[in-house]
């Protein structure tokens, strides 16, 4: 009995169990610590400025009336804009290729490995693009409308690859099963494989959406202006929420960093319930097979 | 011939015996069919008549191009890159294959029930809808999803829950709606592919009743790798088996084609007797 009691016993192995434990957790804890100090630090500072005067004023040189209207605008209008440029693109991209492409083809291959690698391009370079052939080649302007295309470039191949591995995850049999009844491929597409997909297809969007609205880079790069006293119009001068922080942060008043927090506050809202939208699309219409 | 012939006949035959001439129609004359993935024979030579409402069933190892012959009848693997259909499928004396048929237009008239249900993740109506719909038959859509269900045997199980998903049906009952959503295109072959195979006991005897009242008005061909499922339903059963080749390569055969009464009692190839004896497979 006793013999036997023994293997039974815990072995001297605690310690290098807990010592993993601990390192995880402390992992857990930086990712997770700084975010909230981010946060807190941000509420504490801008709080007490997101007022209604702050969401309805356009800017100004005295920081006691600047508000971040225009830059709210601009960042809504861009939203609005990189779901209508993007979704239908990607979405048809990512039919093709799941559905229609043939693997064996070269060109298709191609294509594939270039949207992996498009998503990895740091958005700077998109900017770059932008500039040379929307803003001067085709001769767009510092616009509104170019900031929405050139977003709609940064965000694309995500929206591509979300909208594939949604229509990858609709199991094969459904599509037998409505070809079997004698669908067209058109309809096994339109009536069976969208429909399953749609929440998965969504979701990506929404993620991308958010990534996109959240870029400055390729923005500052085209020309977008911090300044602006006026709404933006979708063929005129423009600025963006995270510009606009940019731009205040850059500022040598104590007034305008608080300023800068209130607007990243305003930007965080946006962004946070954007997806939030993205987390109940996705529970909500979760399926089982 | 009866079944108190003592003698057991063993001819060698190169084309399977004919049917008993009760046997109706021909539906599907098969005529030395093949299919290939890529080049590689999974099946081979096949010559079979196929009758008009009757159960045929084809039994065999796993394996033996079983599923892979029964998807030539509605040109499933057109979908599958690289495979390949030879020799000729006539449907009612029309080549299957012929150069200006569509797949979908035969899919139309060779319905088709798969080895796991898969209902559309859509309402049981919708999923019976699916086929009329595609088809563009707008008018009478509830009185034809009614008889459909009431043929498949599901109708007073779902009549007040047709609105719900069809997820929610149990297996039994997924596979009964999947069965109803091939008839409401009113087609007039029904191919099964192991169609009870991930069913329970119960759920596979209802299918199977099901079998015996659907071949009043339907030509039924049904794989299966049950042999007492082919004895239970089928009026003809042919008898598949693997060929392999002395460099590895398998391919399927048909080995036997008969009424299935004398596939079970008095099989004239000694493959068939191991297998349905239980000595193999």
């Amino acid at each position: 009995m006793s013999v036997q009691a023994t293997h039974l016993r815990r072995r001297g192995r605690d310690y290098r169990e807990m010592l993993f434990k601990s390192a995880l957790l402390v992992s857990l804890i930086i990712g997770f610590a700084t975010l909230i100090a981010l946060l807190v630090d941000v509420f504490v500072t801008g709080w007490s400025h997101v007022t209604w005067q702050f969401l309805t004023s356009p800017p100004s040189t005295d920081p006691t009336i600047a508000g971040a209207r225009p830059a709210i605008l601009a960042t809504i209008f861009l939203g609005i804009m990189l779901i209508v440029f993007t979704v239908p693109i990607g979405v048809g991209t990512a039919i093709y290729l799941e559905e229609y492409a043939n693997r064996k083809r070269w060109y298709n291959r191609m294509l594939e490995v270039n949207i992996q690698n498009l998503a990895a391009v740091p958005s700077i370079v998109y900017g770059i693009l932008g500039l040379a052939f929307i803003v001067r080649g085709i001769g767009l302007g510092r616009v509104l409308l170019a900031g929405g295309l050139i977003l709609t470039l940064v965000v694309l191949p995500t929206v591509i690859i979300a909208a594939r591995e949604a229509i990858r995850s609709v199991p094969d049999s459904i599509r037998q099963g409505a070809y079997a009844i004698g669908a067209t491929q058109w309809q096994v597409v339109r009536r069976q494989v969208l429909p399953a997909a749609i929440p998965g297809i969504a979701t990506g969007a929404i993620l991308a959406l958010s990534r996109g609205l959240g870029e400055t880079a390729p923005l500052i790069l085209i020309g977008a202006v911090s300044y602006i006293a006026f709404d933006p119009t979708i063929l005129g001068p423009f600025t963006a929420l995270p510009i606009q922080i940019y731009q205040w942060v850059r500022l040598p008043q104590e007034e305008f960093r608080e300023l800068a927090a209130a607007a990243i506050i305003v930007l965080l809202v946006i962004l946070l319930s954007l997806n939030a939208v993205a987390i109940w699309l996705r529970n909500r219409y979760q399926r089982r097979w | 011939m009866s079944m108190t012939d003592a003698q057991p006949v063993k001819i060698a035959q190169d084309r399977p015996a004919t049917p008993a001439p009760a046997a109706g129609p021909v539906v599907f004359d098969v005529q030395n069919v093949g299919v290939s993935y890529d080049g590689n024979m999974a099946v081979h030579e096949v010559s079979m008549p196929i009758h008009a409402r009757q159960v045929t069933a084809i039994i065999g190892p796993s394996g033996c191009g079983k599923s892979t012959f029964i998807r030539v009848f509605n040109h499933m693997n057109d979908l599958i890159p690289g495979a390949e259909v030879h020799g000729k499928v006539l449907y009612h004396g029309e080549d299957l294959y012929g150069k200006d048929v569509d797949p979908v237009e035969v899919r139309k008239q060779i319905g088709m029930v798969f080895q796991k249900p898969n209902p559309f993740p859509k309402s049981i109506y919708d999923n019976v809808a699916f086929g009329p719909r595609v088809l563009g038959w707008k008018k009478g859509l509830d009185e034809r999803v009614e008889r459909a269900l009431n043929r498949a045997a599901l109708w007073d199980e779902v009549k007040d829950r047709l609105k719900s998903s069809a997820l929610g049906l149990s297996g039994g009952q997924q596979q009964r709606l999947c069965i109803a959503r091939a008839l409401a295109t009113e087609p007039e072959v029904i191919l099964m592919d192991e169609p009870a195979s991930a069913l329970d006991p119960i759920a596979t005897t209802r299918i199977e009743d099901l079998m015996h009242e659907l071949k009043r008005d339907y030509t039924i061909l049904i794989v299966t790798h049950n042999m007492q499922q082919a004895a239970r339903v089928a009026d003809m059963t042919a008898f598949f088996s693997v060929d392999v080749a002395p460099e590895g390569k398998r391919t399927g055969i048909l080995v036997e084609y008969d009424e299935t009464t004398k596939i079970f009692t008095q099989p004239s190839d000694q493959r068939t007797e191991d297998y349905v004896t239980g000595r193999f497979g």
